[in-house]
């Protein structure tokens, strides 16, 4: 039975092309895929998709089996945490409370139990939020507020979980510090699929990559070295080549 | 309130209840005419008739009333994402007042008891509210749109109120206009039990959802990340609203910015945190309108000013107040 899996899923706004065209894949394990493609390429629709948050038009998407058409709501966030690339601005609460929020699927109640403030606890180590805790959610920076919401979806104790653009507008150090985080999240046992456009950073730590175009899965490849420069170059429309340090570390540079 | 302190919640929750229990009280003693205390005590009429059979009841409806808008209307800010979403903003008061002015205008007398103008007034606010509703799912929907889609909304009510007012006739017309001025006034306790039935459950509900709420206010992406099925609560909590706005107007008359002023205030005390602020709501706009109400009695007695516009007064800066703030 695959973690997941995605057979011939697609999805359309309205009457226009397809967002999302047949997209099939599975992943029996713990891993981090990088989505990578242009603008509009349907990353976002992708994980919107799996998450439940948009019902797909084609095609079925499997959860541990179970067709996520069937779950509800609350059954799918026990099983997929879903982080969009920022909250409202406006939001009133502390970082705190907008950890807690991870645990709603968990417990029904009108307060939070025992191991859910345990959840919360061991959330706030692993991002290491100990001196933001009790601060106001507006108050932080972009990096700070990106490291928040992967401890909400840390707190929701999901698998799967999906991150839509975690390191846009941050700088480098920031960066850095959400991917040692998704790093460790792969060594915790769960499955990561994050969309960016940091394609080094993606290469360098990625399990696989799915490179898409159109709405369409156009490389599914394992091994980042893997990936043919020749289809990068089609679907981003700019010349890309390795790079390998003096340590061997393989980089990823594109330009022209 | 991420790590819930309970005992903070119960501390807002009892405070906010033994304000509205002391208004309750003491407000009813109060009064544009005098009171003999002491026949009242030896149950003796005309006082203890007055006290017990006008100003027990009005205190009741006000309270019950002020809850009923309070609560809506923070749970109306919370599912629209709108800190100036109410129903009175949104329109829902102003179309159950027309579905309640029908029947006073087309209808005789005898035939105009209370079921008929709580459906009349329930109608008209679910029209208004399934209209915001598929309002809010377009992609042109913004808290602007919607504020001047309820501006809108208030001004048609209020043409065809007008209409319907000029071509009652001068007795009906008069009570169509003494109705819209949103009055508390003394009614029957059989009455008062049937608006009990409705609102009670109606706030507990709304008390219920306050978590979610919470989540809800972050933007329905996060929610429906965290398992929230946004759609259906909307429609709930819509429902709800329709339920306790209608009832309450169909008895009162429309009263307006009770929604909007005392979710405020209390969020400026209590926090963001629905599960606190809900319960201070639902306490605080009933003590809030039974305060209204008794200024309403007293300040220019024996004349009394119907309490909707007192809350019209103090609403209408506040709302301004607020516009200029965002």
């Amino acid at each position: 039975m695959s973690l997941l899996a995605l057979s011939g899923l697609g999805y359309t706004y309205g009457d226009s092309q397809f967002a999302v065209s047949d997209v099939s894949s599975c992943l029996d394990s713990a891993g981090i895929i990088a989505l990578i493609g242009p603008n509009g390429a349907g990353k976002s629709t992708l994980l919107d998709l799996i998450a439940g948050l948009k019902a797909p038009n084609r095609g079925t998407c499997q959860v541990n089996g179970d067709d996520t058409a069937s779950l509800t709501r609350e059954q799918l966030a026990r099983l997929v945490a879903h982080v969009p690339q920022q909250l409202p601005q406006e939001v009133p609460f502390t970082v705190e409370d907008v950890i807690m929020t991870g645990r709603l699927p968990h417990s029904a109640g009108l307060f939070e139990s025992t191991d859910d403030e345990a959840a919360l606890e061991r959330a706030i180590a692993k991002a290491r939020l100990e001196s933001f805790r009790r601060r106001p959610f507006v108050s932080l920076s972009g990096g700070e507020k990106q490291r928040v919401l992967l401890a909400a979806a840390m707190c929701q104790e999901a698998t799967i979980l999906l991150l839509d653009e975690p390191s846009a507008h941050l700088d480098p150090e920031n960066q850095v510090l959400l991917w040692d985080m998704i790093i460790d999240l792969k060594r915790a046992g769960h499955l990561i699929l994050v969309a960016t456009h940091h394609l080094s950073l993606a290469a360098q730590h990625s399990d696989r990559i799915w490179l898409m175009n159109h709405g369409r899965l156009v490389a599914d490849s394992e091994a980042c070295a893997a990936l043919q420069l020749k289809e990068m170059e089609e679907v981003f429309r700019v010349p890309f080549h390795w790079h390998k340090s003096d340590e061997g570390r393989l980089y990823l540079n594109y330009g022209r | 309130m991420a790590v819930s302190s309970r005992k903070h919640a119960a501390m807002v929750f009892l405070i906010s209840l033994l304000a509205a229990l002391v208004t309750a009280i003491v407000c009813p003693f109060i009064g544009g005419s005098g009171m003999d205390y002491a026949k009242l005590w030896r149950h003796e009429s005309p006082d203890w008739a007055i006290f017990i059979n006008l100003r027990v009841p009005r205190t009741l409806l006000a309270l019950l009333t002020g809850a009923a808008l309070a609560s809506s209307g923070a749970m109306f800010q919370a599912l629209l994402r709108d800190a100036l979403a109410t129903p009175s903003n949104l329109g829902v008061t102003a179309a159950a007042s027309l579905g309640a002015v029908i029947v006073i205008a087309f209808f005789s007398a005898g035939d105009v008891a209370f079921p008929l103008i709580w459906t009349a007034a329930i109608a008209g606010a679910g029209v208004v509210v399934l209209m915001v509703s598929i309002l809010a799912r377009t992609r042109r929907f913004s808290p602007l749109t919607l504020l001047l889609t309820g501006i809108a909304i208030n001004a048609i009510c209020s043409a065809v109120i007008l209409l319907l007012a000029s071509m009652a006739g001068i007795t009906r017309g008069f009570q169509i206009t003494h109705w819209l001025m949103g009055d508390i006034d003394a009614i029957k306790y059989p009455t008062l039990a049937v608006l009990a039935i409705l609102v009670i459950p109606g706030c507990l509900w709304i008390l219920s959802q306050a978590r979610i709420l919470n989540v809800i206010s972050y933007g329905e992406t996060w929610a429906a990340g965290r398992g929230v099925d946004c759609r259906k609560k909307t429609w709930h909590g819509f429902l709800v609203g329709t339920l306790l706005v209608g009832t309450t107007t169909a008895i009162t008359g429309p009263i307006a910015f009770v929604g909007l002023i005392v979710p405020h205030l209390i969020r400026g005390i209590v926090g963001p945190d629905y599960r606190l602020l809900l319960p201070a709501s639902v306490f605080g706009g009933g003590a809030f309108l039974i305060i209204c109400d008794t200024v309403a009695r007293t300040v220019l007695a024996p004349v009394e000013i119907p309490v909707g516009v007192i809350t019209a007064l103090m609403g209408g800066p506040f709302f301004v107040w607020l516009l200029w703030k965002r």
